[in-house]
């Protein structure tokens, strides 16, 4: 695995948008070729140099190539966007849009991810030690696929709107998340370690919810079908089923109406 | 002996009144009265007419003090802060016509602007939620001649929209609805009792900020699955009578607001009220409608429509439209530093914009395009008085409906004054030299 470290030493006064940082661009390249790849501020294109000092070189394919960035992005957005293998790490903050539509590779952020992390994301790995911002896995605006697919892990706590339109993958939070938790979400699973404040699992076709903490106010489209022990990433215990929501519309498959499913944590 | 100018359309509301009549003076040049607007529309037109009127650019000087400068300065300081610019802030758009929309959407694409209609603040959120969800709606027209089943949801157009009820919703007598106010039912949700809530049939006094729950309640009763005693304050009694009575009409309309779209779940509530719209198609016909503030807030979304595809929140940075709410919005932009100059035009942010996002205008290079004085006029640097649209003016509007609507020009503008078109095409002449495009 090569190694290319980004070390900033300039604090965009705009947000930099920094789609090239990912293992894919950096991939077969060498430091100089990379400090020349392009960022932008507003409507003006810089190199990737201007803002950090680029150290080591890329691997032969992405899946070779690992990425440390070494220090606060938090004003920089699109880190690792679209990417399809390797790693990137950040060893701060990071601004929107981290890992957005990526389809494998592993992404740690050691601080805080702005919102859109994970948007629409097919695969891969992100982790994020600090709290998440909203929108965390959810879809582009009026696309109706969010993340379908990958592991989203946040060890804080994360915003409102996480798992919108959802149709596979699995969002963990260790901490407490804001309204609306899996929104329209027509697959994937959702497990919340903290508390969710309303709005949970509203216009849910299928899927599942887990809530390991209190919901402050439940939706009426949920029914308590019944009280299940199960293990849900390690924990055991009983969770409180209920599906729903009744309002919404539901597929049938082999005879069977297939609802979302919300567990709460006894 | 005054003339009377009939058939005026009003610049206020999304309404867009198109009955007013004007009476002006023989020589043309003064209105005397206005008649048949409500008392909003009419201060609109006689507000043109006073004294104190600002008719030339003013800059601000180091001290605070305001210097009167020519039209051509004001062009000239209005194209180089916008060439200079890396990320440039077009704001408004709202109360200006859509040919003024369109010449100011073209400096917007020579600049690399962010381009944001007040939509931002106010009915945006319906827009993503109708992008989500689609959206089933009608005309003004249709609702006059046919609604028998009026929601308004989170609005009071007794206030914000006064001719709304007695033009198109409540009282007129249509084609199929002869009985007028007295053959059709009208739900108020509102957690306050306002005046429109005070007229009608039904008030659901609904808890704040719980508008996604009853909705969605109400496409549970709709199913007749069951319900918790109570959803957002209101009984599940009275939430399958209103559910019944929703379904029992010929032809329902849904309008909302502020009090949906900017309170607690936004576009989510957007999104469930249409899905209860849909819903509400299975049994008979029903449509939705927000009640659009600024007179031609809706035209600008038309208008980036056509040309970019995005109805507000429109980001050229990069020579191509990109849109995602929340990150390209005006309040999102100004408060995370990301924008480097500020253009408003036909709008108010000084005053409805957050402290801290006003702050943010106030340090930055900042036109304001205004016939009036405002609170935005204060904070920015430079203050380009325009003629009114719609008065001093014509040129095309949008009605909360989508329909277009040409206004009327019904006296001259104070001599040498120029319009918000004339203006920003003096300005789009000047940074296409600067820019060489």
């Amino acid at each position: 695995m090569a190694t290319v470290t980004l070390k900033p030493i300039k604090v965009p006064d705009l947000r930099l948008e920094a789609d090239n940082i990912k293992p894919d661009a950096f991939a077969g390249k060498k430091a100089a070729e990379i400090a020349d790849l392009h960022v932008f501020c507003g409507n003006t294109r810089y190199s990737l140099g201007e803002f950090f000092e680029v150290t080591g070189e890329g691997g032969a394919t992405a899946a070779e190539t690992e990425v440390v960035i070494d220090g606060d992005v938090s004003r920089v957005k699109y880190i690792g966007m679209k990417m399809t293998a390797g790693s990137v790490l950040v060893k701060g903050n990071a601004d929107m849009y981290v890992g957005a539509w990526m389809e494998g590779g592993t992404i740690t952020v050691n601080g805080d991810a702005d919102a859109f992390a994970g948007m629409g994301m097919t695969g891969g790995e992100i982790n994020v030690l600090g709290n998440a911002g909203n929108y965390l896995g959810a879809a582009y605006r009026g696309d109706w696929r969010g993340m379908q697919g990958g592991v989203i892990r946040v060890v804080g706590d994360a915003g409102s709107d996480i798992g919108t339109f959802m149709r596979g993958g699995e969002i963990i939070v260790n901490g407490n998340v804001d309204v609306h938790v899996g929104t329209h979400q027509e697959g994937g699973t959702i497990i919340v370690k903290g508390d969710a404040r309303s709005k949970v699992g509203g216009q849910m076709v299928e899927g599942d919810i887990y809530v390991f903490g209190d919901i402050e106010v439940m939706m009426p489209g949920f029914q308590h079908i019944g009280d299940v022990d199960i293990e849900v990433d390690g924990v055991s215990g009983r969770f409180a089923c209920y599906k729903g929501d009744m309002g919404e519309r539901h597929p049938r498959r082999k005879g069977e109406t297939i609802y979302g499913k919300l567990y709460l944590k006894y | 002996m005054a003339k009377t100018i009939t058939d005026v359309v009003c610049p206020f509301c999304g309404t867009l009144c198109d009955d007013l009549e004007v009476g002006v003076s023989d020589d043309g040049k003064k209105i005397i009265d206005v008649y048949n607007a409500c008392a909003i529309g009419a201060e609109k037109f006689l507000h043109s007419q006073a004294s104190d009127r600002v008719t030339r650019p003013r800059m601000k000087q180091e001290d605070g003090s305001w210097k009167e400068v020519s039209y051509d300065e004001a062009v000239e300081y209005t194209a180089t802060t916008l060439a200079a610019a890396r990320k440039p802030l077009m704001y408004g758009w709202s109360s200006t016509n859509c040919e003024a929309q369109a010449i100011g959407t073209e400096i917007g694409e020579i600049v690399g602007a962010v381009m944001d209609n007040t939509a931002t603040v106010c009915h945006g959120t319906t827009l993503i939620a109708v992008q989500d969800v689609g959206v089933p709606s009608c005309t003004l027209g249709e609702i006059l001649n046919r609604a028998d089943r009026i929601v308004f949801w989170g609005c009071n157009p007794a206030h914000a929209h006064p001719r709304h009820m007695s033009r198109y919703s409540i009282f007129p007598r249509g084609f199929f609805t002869g009985k007028g106010a007295k053959g059709r039912r009208m739900i108020v949700v509102d957690p306050r009792v306002t005046d429109t809530a005070k007229t009608a049939d039904m008030h659901l006094q609904i808890e704040q900020g719980r508008d996604y729950e009853l909705l969605t309640a109400l496409r549970v009763a709709f199913k007749g699955e069951w319900l918790p005693d109570t959803v957002a304050g209101i009984p599940k009694k009275t939430i399958y009578e209103v559910a019944d009575l929703m379904k029992s009409g010929r032809f329902g309309i849904i309008f909302f607001g502020m009090g949906v779209t900017q309170s607690l779940s936004k576009n989510h509530n957007i999104d469930q009220a249409i899905c209860v719209t849909r819903d509400l198609n299975e049994y008979t016909k029903w449509n939705i409608m927000p009640m659009r503030g600024h007179y031609n807030v809706t035209g600008s979304g038309e208008v980036w429509g056509w040309l970019h595809g995005f109805p507000f929140a429109l980001d050229l940075s990069r020579g191509f439209a990109r849109y995602n709410p929340g990150d390209t919005t005006s309040n999102d932009l100004l408060v995370r530093d990301e924008v480097d100059a500020v253009f408003v035009i036909g709008s108010d942010p000084g005053a409805h914009f957050p402290n801290s996002s006003v702050k943010k205008i106030w340090d930055l290079p900042s036109i304001c395009v205004d016939p009036h004085l405002t609170p935005t006029t204060a904070v920015c640097k430079l203050h380009v008085p325009v003629a009114f649209v719609g008065v001093e003016t014509g040129g095309c509007a949008y009605r909360m409906d989508n329909v277009p609507i040409e206004c009327r020009k019904v006296v001259d503008p104070p001599e040498g004054m120029m319009t918000d078109l004339e203006f920003l095409e003096r300005v789009t002449a000047r940074v296409r030299e600067l820019k060489g495009a």
